[in-house]
Order: C-alpha cells, then sequence, then structure tokens
C-alpha cells in the first residue's frame, strides 16, 4: 500500500525522499566515494547535515539528538572505515536503545565479496549490535526498507537500524512511492500491558509496606515521567533510578532516592535490600545496578514493567511481568492502586537519608570535582547535561539537580568514552532552545576532541567542561582501592593544554586552577553564546563515593570519604 | 534437557546467520540445526536442538522471537511429535564383512545405496537412538565418513505449529 502518485527518480533522491517523509530534520555525516550519488542529492534538498570530523561522532550526535528530542537521528558514512568507524556509536545506541538510523554507503553490488577498495562487510559486522540491518540489493526495495528501518528503530523497546547502500543502488532509477504502512510478520511489539497481570500487580502494591521503585531508561524512552511520578506519589513509594533512568523524577523530589548501585546513594541500596516489593519499570537490572545477584532485593516480591519480553526474568526472578509500554502501564496501575500503608517506611528511608547522605570533605585551596558539578548544576539550571565516561560522569550522575527527563544523556550500558561532546553536539542540534553542557574528563575529551571543529564551524555552542585530573579516573581508582596503588598506564598528565586547544578551533578556551575560579569560569562560558571548553584542574586523586566492590552486595557499600 | 524448536523465518538470505549469531554470541548451546523451505515459498523452517535448563530455553526462545525475521518459534514437546535425522554411513566392507553389514541394515530398516569393492554406503532415517544405536553397530566394521542432517520434526494429529 503506497501514498499518492509514483515518481522516476534515482536510489539517491529516493533515499532523499523517504527521509522527508519521516520527518528527518538533520543528518549527521561524513561523505565518501560509495555515497558520493547520495551527497550530490543531499546538495539540493532542504535536510540539515552536520560534517563531523570522524564517523563515530556521526554516530554519537545522532545518539544525543535523539536521546534529547525522543525523535530519530539519522547519520551517514561511506563504505569499509567509514561504516567500521560508526561502529563503537552504534554500538553505544544499542545498549541503550537509542532509534537511530545509519546509513552507508557499499561498494557496487556487482563488487560485493571481491575485497573491493573500502569494503566491509557491515551488514554482518554490525548484526550483533544492530536492532534490524539490510543489506539493499534492488533499488525497488528502498522506500519499504527505510519506512521498515524507521519503524523498526522507534518503536517497541527502540534501537539503531543500519541500512547498507551499495552505490549502483544509489544511481539506478526507480518508480518512486512511498508505504503508508509497514507489514512485518515477526515484529508486533506489545504496547498494552495485560489488564489481569495489571490488577495483580495492583494487589501486590496493596500489601506490601515497604515498596520501592527502580526506574530505568525505559521511563525517559517511553515518555512516561509524568506517570511515574504520580503513580509513585499514588502509592507514596520511594523512587530510585538507574544511571539511565536520571530524569525520570526531579532530583529534589521528596520520594526520589537518586541512583541505585555501584555508585549509587547509600540510601537508595539499604531502601532495596529492605524492600519487600520492587517495581521495577523500564529497567535491566545491569550488574552494576544489582551487585552480587543472588543477594539483591532477597526480602522483596518483583514486579517488572518492560517492553521487551526478554529482559523479564533474565537476571532477577520476577513474580509479576507486566509486558508493554512504561506510559500505558503506569497509567492503567495508577487507577487500579490506593496509597499503600507506607508511612513507618518513608520515616525509615528519611533516617538513611539524613544518616548517610551524599557528601565529599570540602577543602578550600584544591578543586573538588563535586564542587565543579554543584556550580554547573547552579549557574546552568535546567541545562541538558550529556557526559563521557568515568568519574566525572558518576559525580555528574550524583551531584547535579535535573528536573525533567531528556537532560541527562550518558553512556549507560556500553560505557563509551568520547561519547560525550558529539552527542552534546547532536543535542544542542536538536534542542537549540536549551543550554547544553558535556560534562567531561580530560581521558574523555580526547577521544573526540577533533568534533570541536564540527561545534564552531557549524556555530553549535556547546560548553565542556573538563574536569581534569591528570589520570583516567576511575581505573586510577581501582588501581587504587584493589590493585595495591600501581597505577599502571593511567597517568596521562601533561597531555595537552585544553585551553589551547580550544583556542586553536576557534573556540573559547577557559581554565579554573583555584575553586574560587570555577563559577566565574563557567559563567563565561555561558554568557559568551560560543562552542567553550573550560578546563578545571581537580584534586587528581578525588574518588567516586560511595561505592560497591564489584561482586558485592549492593549494601555492602563503602564511604571512601570517611 | 534437551529441547526441539520449531523456528519459523523469512525465506531470505541472512536469516540463518542471525539465528546462529544469536546462539553463538549468547552461549547457548546448539545440538542440531536443520533448515528448509515450507509449504509457503516466503517462509522457511528452522528445526533446532538445544540444551538447557528452564530459564535458559526461555532466554532462547524469547530472544529468537527479538529477530524480525523470526515469525514464530515454538517449543516442541517430545511426546507429541515425530523426530527424525536422516545419516549416511560409508562403512569399510569386503567379501567376508558385506553380509554381516547387511543383515543390520535390514533390521534397522536401513538401505545400502551405494556399494564398491571395499566400502558400503547405508542411509538411515528415524530418531537420535536408532542412528546412535547402528552407528555403534557399524563402528566394528570401520566407519570411514559419517554425516548426519539433524533433526527435523513435526507435531502429531493436525495440530500446526
Amino acid at each position: 500500500m503506497t501514498t499518492g502518485s509514483t515518481e522516476k527518480v534515482n536510489g539517491a533522491r529516493a533515499l532523499i525522499k523517504c527521509l522527508e517523509m519521516e520527518g528527518v530534520d538533520t543528518l549527521f555525516g561524513y561523505p565518501g566515494g560509495q555515497i558520493i550519488p547520495f551527497y550530490d542529492e543531499l546538495y539540493d534538498s532542504d535536510l540539515r547535515h552536520i560534517l563531523v570530523r570522524h564517523e563515530q561522532a556521526a554516530a554519537h550526535a545522532a545518539d544525543g539528538y535523539a536521546r534529547a528530542t525522543g525523535k530519530t537521528g539519522v547519520c551517514v558514512s561511506t563504505s569499509g572505515p567509514g561504516a567500521t568507524n560508526l561502529v563503537t556509536g552504534i554500538a553505544t545506541a544499542y545498549m541503550d536503545s537509542v532509534p537511530m538510523v545509519a546509513l552507508t554507503g557499499q561498494v557496487p553490488s556487482s563488487m560485493i565479496g571481491n575485497d573491493a577498495f573500502q569494503e566491509a562487510d557491515i551488514k554482518g559486522i554490525t548484526q550483533p549490535i544492530t536492532k534490524h540491518n539490510y543489506l539493499v540489493q534492488d533499488a525497488n526495495e528502498l522506500p519499504r526498507v527505510m519506512k521498515e528501518a524507521f519503524h523498526i528503530a522507534s518503536t517497541g523497546r527502540p534501537g539503531p537500524v543500519l541500512v547498507d547502500l551499495p552505490k549502483d543502488i544509489q544511481i539506478s532509477e526507480i518508480d518512486f512511492s512511498y508505504p503508508d504502512k509497514v507489514e512485518l510478520r515477526g515484529y508486533k511489539p506489545t504496547y498494552k500491558g495485560n489488564l489481569q497481570q495489571v490488577k495483580r500487580a495492583a494487589e501486590e502494591i496493596a500489601k506490601a509496606s515497604r515498596p520501592i521503585i527502580y526506574a530505568g531508561g525505559g521511563v525517559i524512552t517511553s515518555n512516561a515521567a509524568a506517570e511515574l511520578v504520580r503513580f509513585a506519589e499514588t502509592i507514596m513509594a520511594p523512587v530510585t533510578t538507574t544511571l539511565t533512568g536520571i530524569g525520570a523524577i526531579p532530583t529534589e523530589h521528596p520520594l526520589n532516592l537518586g541512583m541505585l548501585g555501584m555508585h549509587g546513594t547509600k540510601y537508595a541500596n539499604y531502601a532495596i535490600q529492605e524492600s519487600d516489593l520492587l517495581i521495577a519499570v523500564g529497567a535491566r537490572f545491569d550488574d552494576r545496578v544489582t551487585g552480587k545477584l543472588e543477594s539483591f532485593a532477597p526480602n522483596a516480591r518483583v514486579i517488572h514493567i518492560d517492553i521487551d519480553p526478554a529482559e523479564i526474568s533474565k537476571n532477577v526472578p520476577v513474580n509479576i511481568p507486566i509486558v508493554g509500554d512504561a506510559k500505558h502501564i503506569l497509567k492503567a496501575l495508577t487507577k487500579y492502586v490506593k496509597c499503600c500503608n507506607s508511612e513507618l517506611w518513608l520515616a525509615k528511608i528519611i533516617e538513611w537519608k539524613t544518616e548517610y547522605p551524599l557528601r565529599y570533605r570540602k577543602e578550600s585551596d584544591v578543586i573538588k570535582p563535586q564542587f565543579v558539578v554543584e556550580q554547573i548544576s547552579e549557574v546552568c539550571k535546567d541545562a541538558i547535561v550529556v557526559t563521557e565516561v568515568g568519574q566525572h560522569q558518576m559525580w555528574a550522575a550524583q551531584y547535579f539537580k535535573f528536573s525533567e527527563p531528556r537532560t541527562f544523556l550518558t553512556s549507560g550500558g556500553l560505557g563509551t568514552m568520547g561519547y560525550g561532546y558529539p552527542a552534546a553536539i547532536g543535542a544542542k542540534v536538536g534542542r537549540p532552545d536549551k543550554l547544553v553542557v558535556d560534562i567531561s574528563g580530560d581521558g574523555s575529551f580526547q577521544m573526540n576532541s577533533q568534533e570541536l571543529a564540527t561545534a564552531v564551524q557549524n556555530d553549535i555552542p556547546v560548553i565542556a567542561v573538563i574536569l581534569n585530573n591528570g589520570y583516567l579516573g576511575m581505573v586510577r581508582q581501582w588501581q587504587e582501592l584493589f590493585f595495591d596503588r600501581r597505577y599502571s598506564c593511567t597517568d596521562i598528565s601533561g597531555s595537552v593544554d585544553f585551553v589551547k586547544l580550544a583556542e586553536a578551533y576557534g573556540a573559547l578556551g577557559l581554565r579554573a586552577e583555584k575553586p574560587s575560579e570555577v563559577r566565574p569560569a563557567i559563567e563565561e562560558a555561558v554568557k559568551s553564546g560560543r562552542p567553550a571548553v573550560v578546563d578545571v584542574i581537580i584534586e587528581c586523586e578525588a574518588n567516586v563515593s560511595p561505592m560497591v566492590p564489584a561482586g558485592a552486595a549492593i549494601n555492602e557499600i563503602l564511604d571512601l570519604e570517611d | 534437557m534437551k529441547h526441539t524448536l520449531a523456528v519459523l523465518v523469512e525465506n531470505r538470505s541472512g536469516v540463518l546467520s542471525r539465528v546462529a549469531g544469536l546462539f553463538s554470541r549468547r552461549g547457548y548451546n546448539i545440538d542440531s540445526l536443520a533448515v528448509g523451505v515450507t509449504e509457503d515459498p516466503d517462509v522457511s523452517r528452522m528445526t533446532i536442538v538445544v540444551h538447557g535448563d528452564d530459564s535458559v530455553l526461555e532466554q532462547v526462545k524469547k530472544q529468537l522471537n527479538k529477530l524480525v525475521e523470526v515469525i514464530k518459534v515454538s517449543d516442541l514437546a517430545s511426546e507429541d511429535t515425530v523426530g527424525r535425522e536422516l545419516a549416511l554411513f560409508k562403512v569399510a566392507a569386503d567379501e567376508n564383512s558385506r553380509a554381516e553389514i547387511m543383515q543390520i541394515t535390514d533390521i534397522f530398516r536401513a538401505r545400502i545405496v551405494d556399494v564398491g569393492p571395499k566400502s558400503v554406503v547405508v542411509e538411515v532415517t528415524g530418531d537420535e537412538d536408532k542412528i546412535l544405536a547402528i552407528e555403534t553397530l557399524l563402528q566394528k566394521f570401520g566407519i570411514k565418513e559419517m554425516v548426519r542432517t539433524g533433526k527435523i520434526a513435526i507435531s502429531r494429529g493436525s495440530k500446526k505449529v
């Protein structure tokens, strides 16, 4: 079934038309030999193309765009090395269920399999890290394939879909018409939760006296943050979120316990362990969350709401599974539940919160990383915060005060260093109304610092705040705690002058070396309205605290600030 | 515990690689896999024999179902299922041993499909136990080569997967 009349176009033009039909406004990409026909048609189109400096950044930028807006991000590269450079970005999006379509050029059909110049089997390579992928073998399939790609990427549990486009497919003529709907007999995601299961869950909630809600990134993906808060307030249960679930409930909400798990708050972890009912929503019981699996929430019955049936009972046995969309199910569930008897439980939680707050030793001569995040939080209220991976990521998660969903973008599942800066560019392109701050480390920032050129050339005023400790800090912390302070290959001091680096690219470069300089530097970066880098020289051996050692139960949590 | 899964998939290139990749990536053990087209030329059917406990099997089924090109996954319970495998054995044979091999072949309702001066090829169809049994008996003559199809299975009665 198709809409409108057909018209004769070449494959590349057909691709542009498909993108327009899907409501795409921006692409992130990098051209090359086997994708030139597509770029030639792009030249005449109204689509915005952000030219990155490395294809990995195109994938991360599309990811950041998607997480910030909820729309499907699109990235483009050529064949071979262009396509393989996308791989880390695609894997990052796959692990965090981000809707993305990746378009890759490919050598002409007749040469596939001959080890042609810049040939790589990107369909084979990305098979385990895409939700689905295609190698287009007939140009007439293009409209159907593109329709399916966007449908699969954005529905159910979202994820990246790759479409590999041999050069001859891009130049052959087809009769173009865009299908109205997809027909995929093997793909029918469940949205509405089973009503019987919803009622059973409501009964279970009524019986509970120590309930806790464990909310993951699925709540954000499903745009269910408001429904989550209403549900929590209705049953008066505390909420703890995963790293990717941050923003599902405001940081300052009285029922919010912050993040749980390895670097979660003590009170979130204690509450999980003491709870008698665990309500997991859009979360997947990742090892960084559960710690030692056998001792996770030992006294709790488990309700698990997730759109992906394969997540049910994957790691933790579930008593009441509800498969479907978090938004639908939370709405339905809220209708059937009443406030449960949680007063004593909430009192206990307040006690824990008072006794074991997130804390760090304040000092006047060195810059504490947590202090920097607090300053960013005050100066950049309601900003979109993007992070790289490592200590700074955890400090950002712990100390920034979030008030709405889609404002904390971080590589949770794959843990990709170098994600943050390009993702921040993508986020800013998608949400130009928002201040976008990449909280970074000196290690991670160097993994994609070439993207300063992208930000400057396209005038994308993203702020990077580098928590510079001269170390690959998270690895150094593990070496300090578990490897007898043998700092093998983690000292990166003296790598580059980030202020000069920023200036070399034409961005604003600022540095803070004393606590009193931190806030003015951040304020100046914001005021400039330009791409800016703020290099903050922090205490070099600061640790992320608290911490659950790998393999321990999550209540065996150490306070490293003692 | 062994399970036999009937998996209906889109009859397209690359589907087998997706299924095989899924098993290796997630560490599930395939005992055998047989695939061929069905009564609908757009659909292929895979019969996969897999072992693991109930929770592993549950994950295997769910993960298979997540593949866009997988249409349906059914767990065939052994009591309601006819399962067959075809095996060909090339067995060393001379004038002295040929008669005995023919006798064994008869007992198993197998067939000799090729006779050479120093060997015979035995074709046998049956369930795994039967094939194992004839293999054991033929071993003493010397099995030069053996090839098996992997199990295919279909449910009894009029019920379809």
